[in-house]
Protein backbone atom coordinates (compact mmCIF):
# COMPACT_ATOMS: atom_id res chain seq x y z
CA UNK A 1 0.00 0.00 0.00
CA UNK A 2 1.31 3.40 -0.99
CA UNK A 3 -0.26 6.70 0.11
CA UNK A 4 -1.92 8.95 -2.45
CA UNK A 5 0.39 11.62 -3.82
CA UNK A 6 1.09 14.66 -1.65
CA UNK A 7 3.55 17.52 -1.42
CA UNK A 8 6.12 17.41 1.35
CA UNK A 9 7.66 20.33 3.18
CA UNK A 10 9.94 20.32 6.19
CA UNK A 11 9.82 22.77 9.10
CA UNK A 12 12.83 23.58 11.24
CA UNK A 13 10.96 25.49 13.94
CA UNK A 14 7.47 25.58 15.43
CA UNK A 15 6.93 29.07 14.00
CA UNK A 16 7.88 27.88 10.51
CA UNK A 17 5.61 24.83 10.85
CA UNK A 18 2.64 27.01 11.84
CA UNK A 19 3.34 29.39 8.97
CA UNK A 20 3.53 26.48 6.51
CA UNK A 21 0.31 24.88 7.74
CA UNK A 22 -1.36 28.31 7.53
CA UNK A 23 -0.31 28.65 3.89
CA UNK A 24 -1.69 25.26 2.91
CA UNK A 25 -4.88 25.30 4.97
CA UNK A 26 -7.14 22.38 5.69
CA UNK A 27 -5.56 20.11 3.06
CA UNK A 28 -2.31 20.02 5.03
CA UNK A 29 -1.34 17.84 7.99
CA UNK A 30 1.60 17.85 10.35
CA UNK A 31 3.63 14.65 10.36
CA UNK A 32 5.93 13.75 13.25
CA UNK A 33 6.84 10.06 13.63
CA UNK A 34 4.01 9.25 11.24
CA UNK A 35 2.98 6.05 13.00
CA UNK A 36 -0.67 7.07 13.23
CA UNK A 37 -0.91 9.18 10.09
CA UNK A 38 0.96 7.04 7.55
CA UNK A 39 -1.11 3.88 8.17
CA UNK A 40 -4.25 5.99 7.71
CA UNK A 41 -2.87 7.49 4.50
CA UNK A 42 -1.99 4.04 3.17
CA UNK A 43 -5.58 2.96 3.77
CA UNK A 44 -6.89 6.24 2.25
CA UNK A 45 -8.57 7.09 5.54
CA UNK A 46 -6.56 10.29 5.34
CA UNK A 47 -5.56 11.99 2.12
CA UNK A 48 -3.74 15.25 2.88
CA UNK A 49 -2.49 17.26 -0.09
CA UNK A 50 0.51 18.51 1.86
CA UNK A 51 2.55 17.06 4.72
CA UNK A 52 4.48 19.44 6.93
CA UNK A 53 7.24 17.40 8.55
CA UNK A 54 7.83 18.62 12.09
CA UNK A 55 9.92 15.66 13.24
CA UNK A 56 13.20 17.54 12.75
CA UNK A 57 12.30 20.37 15.13
CA UNK A 58 14.90 19.14 17.60
CA UNK A 59 14.25 21.86 20.20
CA UNK A 60 10.81 20.27 20.74
CA UNK A 61 12.39 17.02 21.95
CA UNK A 62 13.11 17.30 25.67
CA UNK A 63 12.05 16.16 29.13
CA UNK A 64 12.63 18.84 31.79
CA UNK A 65 11.99 19.11 35.49
CA UNK A 66 9.96 22.32 35.82
CA UNK A 67 9.36 22.30 39.58
CA UNK A 68 5.84 21.06 40.23
CA UNK A 69 5.59 19.39 36.83
CA UNK A 70 7.65 17.74 34.12
CA UNK A 71 7.66 19.51 30.75
CA UNK A 72 7.87 17.20 27.74
CA UNK A 73 8.50 18.49 24.23
CA UNK A 74 5.90 17.31 21.74
CA UNK A 75 8.53 15.71 19.48
CA UNK A 76 9.86 13.48 22.27
CA UNK A 77 9.67 9.88 21.09
CA UNK A 78 7.87 7.17 23.04
CA UNK A 79 11.19 5.37 23.58
CA UNK A 80 12.67 8.49 25.19
CA UNK A 81 9.61 8.91 27.43
CA UNK A 82 9.80 5.23 28.39
CA UNK A 83 13.50 5.41 29.30
CA UNK A 84 13.60 8.85 30.90
CA UNK A 85 15.15 8.79 34.41
CA UNK A 86 13.36 12.09 35.18
CA UNK A 87 9.97 10.56 34.39
CA UNK A 88 10.86 7.30 36.13
CA UNK A 89 11.39 9.34 39.28
CA UNK A 90 8.56 11.86 39.05
CA UNK A 91 5.88 10.45 36.70
CA UNK A 92 6.52 6.71 36.58
CA UNK A 93 2.98 5.97 35.31
CA UNK A 94 3.65 7.90 32.09
CA UNK A 95 7.06 6.30 31.48
CA UNK A 96 5.52 2.86 32.02
CA UNK A 97 2.55 3.55 29.74
CA UNK A 98 4.86 4.84 26.99
CA UNK A 99 6.61 1.46 27.11
CA UNK A 100 3.31 -0.18 26.14
CA UNK A 101 2.72 1.85 22.98
CA UNK A 102 3.04 -0.38 19.91
CA UNK A 103 6.40 -2.16 19.91
CA UNK A 104 10.06 -1.05 20.09
CA UNK A 105 10.24 -0.17 16.39
CA UNK A 106 7.10 1.97 16.70
CA UNK A 107 8.44 3.61 19.87
CA UNK A 108 11.64 4.57 18.01
CA UNK A 109 9.54 6.74 15.68
CA UNK A 110 6.26 7.71 17.34
CA UNK A 111 6.10 10.85 19.50
CA UNK A 112 4.08 11.78 22.57
CA UNK A 113 2.86 14.93 20.84
CA UNK A 114 1.75 13.03 17.77
CA UNK A 115 -0.14 10.52 19.86
CA UNK A 116 -1.97 13.22 21.83
CA UNK A 117 -2.73 15.44 18.83
CA UNK A 118 -4.10 12.40 16.97
CA UNK A 119 -6.60 12.10 19.86
CA UNK A 120 -7.31 8.42 19.36
CA UNK A 121 -9.39 7.10 22.29
CA UNK A 122 -7.70 3.71 21.81
CA UNK A 123 -4.19 5.14 22.30
CA UNK A 124 -2.45 4.80 25.64
CA UNK A 125 -0.96 8.25 26.19
CA UNK A 126 -4.06 10.46 25.74
CA UNK A 127 -5.88 8.60 28.54
CA UNK A 128 -2.74 8.42 30.69
CA UNK A 129 -1.99 12.15 30.51
CA UNK A 130 -5.70 12.83 31.08
CA UNK A 131 -5.62 10.72 34.27
CA UNK A 132 -2.51 12.59 35.41
CA UNK A 133 -4.17 16.00 34.99
CA UNK A 134 -1.76 17.14 32.28
CA UNK A 135 -1.86 20.49 30.50
CA UNK A 136 -1.08 20.75 26.81
CA UNK A 137 0.67 23.82 25.39
CA UNK A 138 -0.28 24.67 21.82
CA UNK A 139 1.20 27.30 19.55
CA UNK A 140 -0.62 29.16 16.79
CA UNK A 141 -0.04 32.20 14.63
CA UNK A 142 -1.02 34.49 17.51
CA UNK A 143 1.02 32.88 20.25
CA UNK A 144 0.60 30.03 22.69
CA UNK A 145 -2.25 28.86 24.89
CA UNK A 146 -2.62 26.14 27.50
CA UNK A 147 -5.40 23.57 27.35
CA UNK A 148 -6.23 21.24 30.23
CA UNK A 149 -6.24 17.64 29.03
CA UNK A 150 -9.81 17.41 30.35
CA UNK A 151 -10.86 20.14 27.85
CA UNK A 152 -8.79 18.93 24.91
CA UNK A 153 -10.57 15.87 23.53
CA UNK A 154 -13.74 16.73 21.63
CA UNK A 155 -14.74 13.67 19.62
CA UNK A 156 -13.28 10.68 17.78
CA UNK A 157 -9.84 11.83 16.52
CA UNK A 158 -10.93 15.42 17.15
CA UNK A 159 -9.32 17.79 19.60
CA UNK A 160 -9.48 21.44 20.56
CA UNK A 161 -6.49 22.13 18.27
CA UNK A 162 -7.29 24.62 15.51
CA UNK A 163 -6.06 23.82 12.00
CA UNK A 164 -3.20 26.28 12.32
CA UNK A 165 -2.19 25.30 15.84
CA UNK A 166 0.50 22.85 16.85
CA UNK A 167 0.93 20.99 20.12
CA UNK A 168 4.37 21.91 21.44
CA UNK A 169 4.59 20.79 25.07
CA UNK A 170 2.95 18.40 27.50
CA UNK A 171 3.08 19.41 31.17
CA UNK A 172 2.52 16.57 33.57
CA UNK A 173 2.21 17.19 37.32
CA UNK A 174 4.70 15.27 39.45
CA UNK A 175 3.14 12.27 41.13
CA UNK A 176 4.90 12.91 44.45
CA UNK A 177 5.13 9.23 45.30
CA UNK A 178 1.48 8.36 44.57
CA UNK A 179 0.73 4.72 43.84
CA UNK A 180 -0.08 3.89 40.24
CA UNK A 181 -1.07 1.16 37.84
CA UNK A 182 -1.39 0.70 34.09
CA UNK A 183 -3.66 -2.09 32.88
CA UNK A 184 -3.82 -2.93 29.20
CA UNK A 185 -6.01 -5.74 28.00
CA UNK A 186 -5.38 -6.80 24.44
CA UNK A 187 -5.37 -9.88 22.26
CA UNK A 188 -1.84 -9.63 20.92
CA UNK A 189 1.28 -8.01 22.39
CA UNK A 190 1.44 -4.95 20.14
CA UNK A 191 -2.30 -4.33 19.69
CA UNK A 192 -4.28 -1.36 20.84
CA UNK A 193 -6.00 -1.98 24.15
CA UNK A 194 -9.48 -3.50 23.99
CA UNK A 195 -9.76 -1.66 27.29
CA UNK A 196 -6.95 0.10 29.14
CA UNK A 197 -6.75 1.83 32.49
CA UNK A 198 -4.17 4.35 33.74
CA UNK A 199 -4.66 5.10 37.43
CA UNK A 200 -2.89 6.81 40.32
CA UNK A 201 -3.85 7.27 43.94
CA UNK A 202 -2.07 9.41 46.51
CA UNK A 203 -2.41 11.92 49.30
CA UNK A 204 -4.03 14.46 46.93
CA UNK A 205 -6.68 12.17 45.55
CA UNK A 206 -6.73 9.92 42.52
CA UNK A 207 -7.03 9.91 38.76
CA UNK A 208 -8.37 7.19 36.48
CA UNK A 209 -8.11 7.34 32.69
CA UNK A 210 -9.85 4.86 30.42
CA UNK A 211 -8.51 3.76 27.03
CA UNK A 212 -10.92 2.77 24.26
CA UNK A 213 -14.07 3.30 26.30
CA UNK A 214 -15.73 5.99 24.17
CA UNK A 215 -15.26 8.47 21.36
CA UNK A 216 -12.55 10.21 23.38
CA UNK A 217 -10.16 9.11 26.12
CA UNK A 218 -12.27 9.06 29.28
CA UNK A 219 -11.58 10.51 32.72
CA UNK A 220 -13.46 8.28 35.16
CA UNK A 221 -14.27 11.14 37.55
CA UNK A 222 -17.03 9.19 39.28
CA UNK A 223 -14.49 6.64 40.48
CA UNK A 224 -12.24 9.34 41.98
CA UNK A 225 -15.20 11.12 43.59
CA UNK A 226 -16.33 7.87 45.19
CA UNK A 227 -12.84 7.15 46.53
CA UNK A 228 -12.58 10.67 47.94
CA UNK A 229 -15.94 10.10 49.65
CA UNK A 230 -14.63 7.00 51.38
CA UNK A 231 -15.94 4.27 49.06
CA UNK A 232 -14.17 0.94 48.97
CA UNK A 233 -12.14 0.08 45.88
CA UNK A 234 -14.76 -2.45 44.84
CA UNK A 235 -17.60 0.09 45.14
CA UNK A 236 -15.60 2.78 43.32
CA UNK A 237 -14.60 0.39 40.53
CA UNK A 238 -18.27 -0.47 40.00
CA UNK A 239 -18.62 3.13 38.74
CA UNK A 240 -15.89 2.62 36.10
CA UNK A 241 -18.20 3.18 33.15
CA UNK A 242 -20.34 5.95 34.67
CA UNK A 243 -18.43 8.53 32.59
CA UNK A 244 -17.80 6.30 29.55
CA UNK A 245 -19.70 5.55 26.35
CA UNK A 246 -18.18 2.29 25.13
CA UNK A 247 -19.02 1.02 21.68
CA UNK A 248 -18.77 -2.42 20.11
CA UNK A 249 -16.19 -3.54 17.55
CA UNK A 250 -14.69 -6.79 16.26
CA UNK A 251 -12.88 -7.35 19.55
CA UNK A 252 -15.58 -6.68 22.10
CA UNK A 253 -19.27 -6.06 22.64
CA UNK A 254 -20.41 -3.14 24.78
CA UNK A 255 -21.24 -5.58 27.60
CA UNK A 256 -17.78 -7.18 27.46
CA UNK A 257 -16.03 -3.79 27.39
CA UNK A 258 -18.11 -2.64 30.36
CA UNK A 259 -17.21 -5.77 32.30
CA UNK A 260 -13.51 -5.43 31.43
CA UNK A 261 -13.42 -1.77 32.49
CA UNK A 262 -14.84 -2.55 35.92
CA UNK A 263 -12.42 -5.43 36.47
CA UNK A 264 -9.39 -3.51 35.21
CA UNK A 265 -10.23 -0.39 37.23
CA UNK A 266 -10.53 -2.53 40.36
CA UNK A 267 -7.18 -4.20 39.64
CA UNK A 268 -5.57 -0.83 38.90
CA UNK A 269 -6.86 0.72 42.12
CA UNK A 270 -5.76 -2.29 44.16
CA UNK A 271 -2.27 -2.03 42.69
CA UNK A 272 -2.15 1.77 43.07
CA UNK A 273 -3.30 1.52 46.67
CA UNK A 274 -0.91 -1.25 47.70
CA UNK B 1 12.48 15.39 -3.99
CA UNK B 2 16.19 14.72 -3.66
CA UNK B 3 17.38 12.70 -0.69
CA UNK B 4 20.86 11.76 0.45
CA UNK B 5 21.27 8.62 2.53
CA UNK B 6 24.02 6.29 3.58
CA UNK B 7 22.99 2.66 3.22
CA UNK B 8 25.28 -0.11 4.45
CA UNK B 9 28.17 2.35 4.39
CA UNK B 10 27.58 3.58 0.83
CA UNK B 11 26.29 7.05 0.02
CA UNK B 12 23.33 7.45 -2.32
CA UNK B 13 21.60 10.51 -3.76
CA UNK B 14 18.16 9.79 -5.20
CA UNK B 15 15.16 11.66 -6.50
CA UNK B 16 12.03 10.15 -4.90
CA UNK B 17 8.35 10.94 -4.80
CA UNK B 18 7.37 12.12 -1.30
CA UNK B 19 4.98 9.17 -0.99
CA UNK B 20 7.73 6.59 -1.56
CA UNK B 21 7.99 4.36 1.49
CA UNK B 22 11.47 3.66 2.79
CA UNK B 23 11.02 -0.09 2.27
CA UNK B 24 10.17 0.46 -1.41
CA UNK B 25 13.13 2.80 -1.81
CA UNK B 26 15.49 0.22 -0.34
CA UNK B 27 14.05 -2.71 -2.29
CA UNK B 28 13.19 -1.15 -5.64
CA UNK B 29 15.61 1.74 -6.05
CA UNK B 30 18.66 0.28 -4.29
CA UNK B 31 17.73 -3.33 -5.14
CA UNK B 32 18.37 -4.45 -1.57
CA UNK B 33 15.59 -7.03 -1.41
CA UNK B 34 16.63 -8.67 1.86
CA UNK B 35 14.24 -6.33 3.67
CA UNK B 36 10.83 -7.92 3.23
CA UNK B 37 7.32 -6.48 3.03
CA UNK B 38 5.01 -8.62 5.13
CA UNK B 39 1.85 -7.05 6.49
CA UNK B 40 2.49 -3.52 5.17
CA UNK B 41 0.67 -2.16 8.24
CA UNK B 42 3.55 -1.85 10.76
CA UNK B 43 2.44 -4.98 12.58
CA UNK B 44 4.73 -7.83 11.46
CA UNK B 45 8.23 -6.35 11.55
CA UNK B 46 9.48 -8.12 8.38
CA UNK B 47 10.53 -4.71 7.00
CA UNK B 48 12.65 -3.79 10.05
CA UNK B 49 15.94 -2.08 9.31
CA UNK B 50 18.20 0.26 11.26
CA UNK B 51 17.68 4.01 10.89
CA UNK B 52 20.55 5.81 12.62
CA UNK B 53 21.25 2.65 14.60
CA UNK B 54 17.71 1.85 15.77
CA UNK B 55 15.25 -0.69 14.40
CA UNK B 56 12.26 0.86 12.65
CA UNK B 57 9.51 -0.51 10.42
CA UNK B 58 10.42 0.78 6.98
CA UNK B 59 6.87 0.29 5.63
CA UNK B 60 5.80 3.15 7.92
CA UNK B 61 8.60 5.60 7.21
CA UNK B 62 8.72 7.83 4.14
CA UNK B 63 11.99 7.79 2.22
CA UNK B 64 12.01 11.61 2.47
CA UNK B 65 11.85 11.30 6.26
CA UNK B 66 15.08 9.26 6.10
CA UNK B 67 16.91 12.02 4.22
CA UNK B 68 20.39 12.37 5.75
CA UNK B 69 20.10 9.16 7.74
CA UNK B 70 22.51 6.28 8.14
CA UNK B 71 20.62 3.11 7.23
CA UNK B 72 21.64 -0.51 7.71
CA UNK B 73 19.74 -3.36 6.09
CA UNK B 74 20.29 -7.09 6.51
CA UNK B 75 22.72 -6.95 3.56
CA UNK B 76 24.96 -4.66 5.62
CA UNK B 77 25.22 -6.90 8.67
CA UNK B 78 27.94 -9.34 7.57
CA UNK B 79 31.55 -8.16 7.36
CA UNK B 80 33.09 -7.30 3.98
CA UNK B 81 34.79 -10.71 3.84
CA UNK B 82 31.45 -12.46 4.31
CA UNK B 83 31.86 -13.24 8.01
CA UNK B 84 28.36 -13.26 9.44
CA UNK B 85 27.30 -10.79 12.12
CA UNK B 86 27.27 -12.60 15.50
CA UNK B 87 23.45 -12.39 15.50
CA UNK B 88 23.24 -14.01 12.06
CA UNK B 89 25.70 -16.69 13.17
CA UNK B 90 23.64 -17.31 16.28
CA UNK B 91 20.40 -17.64 14.26
CA UNK B 92 22.20 -20.22 12.11
CA UNK B 93 23.63 -22.19 15.02
CA UNK B 94 20.36 -22.22 16.93
CA UNK B 95 18.16 -22.83 13.91
CA UNK B 96 16.36 -19.56 14.63
CA UNK B 97 14.37 -19.75 11.41
CA UNK B 98 12.00 -21.96 9.53
CA UNK B 99 10.77 -20.45 6.24
CA UNK B 100 13.09 -17.47 6.66
CA UNK B 101 10.66 -14.71 5.67
CA UNK B 102 10.68 -12.97 9.06
CA UNK B 103 14.41 -13.58 9.60
CA UNK B 104 15.90 -10.34 8.24
CA UNK B 105 13.47 -8.31 10.36
CA UNK B 106 14.10 -10.53 13.39
CA UNK B 107 17.87 -10.10 13.07
CA UNK B 108 17.55 -6.32 12.73
CA UNK B 109 15.13 -6.05 15.68
CA UNK B 110 17.25 -8.39 17.81
CA UNK B 111 20.50 -6.48 17.21
CA UNK B 112 18.72 -3.21 18.04
CA UNK B 113 17.34 -4.84 21.20
CA UNK B 114 20.81 -6.00 22.36
CA UNK B 115 22.22 -2.54 21.70
CA UNK B 116 19.64 -1.09 24.12
CA UNK B 117 19.72 -4.00 26.55
CA UNK B 118 22.96 -6.03 26.14
CA UNK B 119 22.05 -8.51 28.86
CA UNK B 120 18.32 -9.32 28.50
CA UNK B 121 16.40 -12.03 30.30
CA UNK B 122 14.39 -14.50 28.25
CA UNK B 123 11.23 -12.50 29.07
CA UNK B 124 12.90 -9.28 27.93
CA UNK B 125 13.86 -10.90 24.63
CA UNK B 126 10.28 -12.09 24.09
CA UNK B 127 8.83 -8.67 24.92
CA UNK B 128 11.60 -6.92 22.99
CA UNK B 129 10.61 -8.83 19.85
CA UNK B 130 6.88 -8.15 20.27
CA UNK B 131 6.94 -6.17 17.04
CA UNK B 132 8.08 -9.11 14.93
CA UNK B 133 5.83 -11.96 13.91
CA UNK B 134 7.01 -15.42 12.81
CA UNK B 135 4.10 -17.16 11.09
CA UNK B 136 5.97 -20.49 11.26
CA UNK B 137 5.73 -19.84 15.04
CA UNK B 138 9.45 -20.50 15.35
CA UNK B 139 9.79 -18.21 18.33
CA UNK B 140 11.45 -20.70 20.67
CA UNK B 141 14.65 -20.98 18.65
CA UNK B 142 14.61 -17.30 17.73
CA UNK B 143 14.64 -16.42 21.43
CA UNK B 144 17.36 -19.02 21.99
CA UNK B 145 19.44 -17.47 19.20
CA UNK B 146 19.12 -13.96 20.65
CA UNK B 147 20.04 -15.16 24.14
CA UNK B 148 23.04 -17.03 22.70
CA UNK B 149 24.14 -13.91 20.81
CA UNK B 150 23.94 -12.02 24.12
CA UNK B 151 26.37 -14.55 25.56
CA UNK B 152 23.85 -16.59 27.53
Amino acid sequence: MIPAAFDYVRASSAAEAISLIGQHGSDAKFIAGGHSLLPMMKLRLAQPAVLVDISRISDLSYIKDAGDHIAIGAMTRHMDVEKSPVLAQHVPLLAHAAGHVGDPQVRHRGTIGGSIAHADPASDLPATTLALGATYVVQGPNGTREIAASDFYKSFLESDLAEDEMLTEIRVPKMNGAGWSFQKFNRRAQDWAIVGVAAWRGANGSGVGLVNMGQTPILASSVSTALAGGSSIADAAALAVADAQPSADNNATVEYRTHLAKVLVRRALEQASA
Amino acid sequence: MEIKVTVNGKKFTSDVEPRTLLVHYVREVLNLTGTNVGCDTSSCGACSLHLDGEAVKSCTVLAVQADGADITTIEGMAAADGTLHPMQQSFMENHGLQCGFCTPGMVMAATSLLKENPNPSEDEVRIGLEGNLCRCTGYHNIVKAVLAAAGK
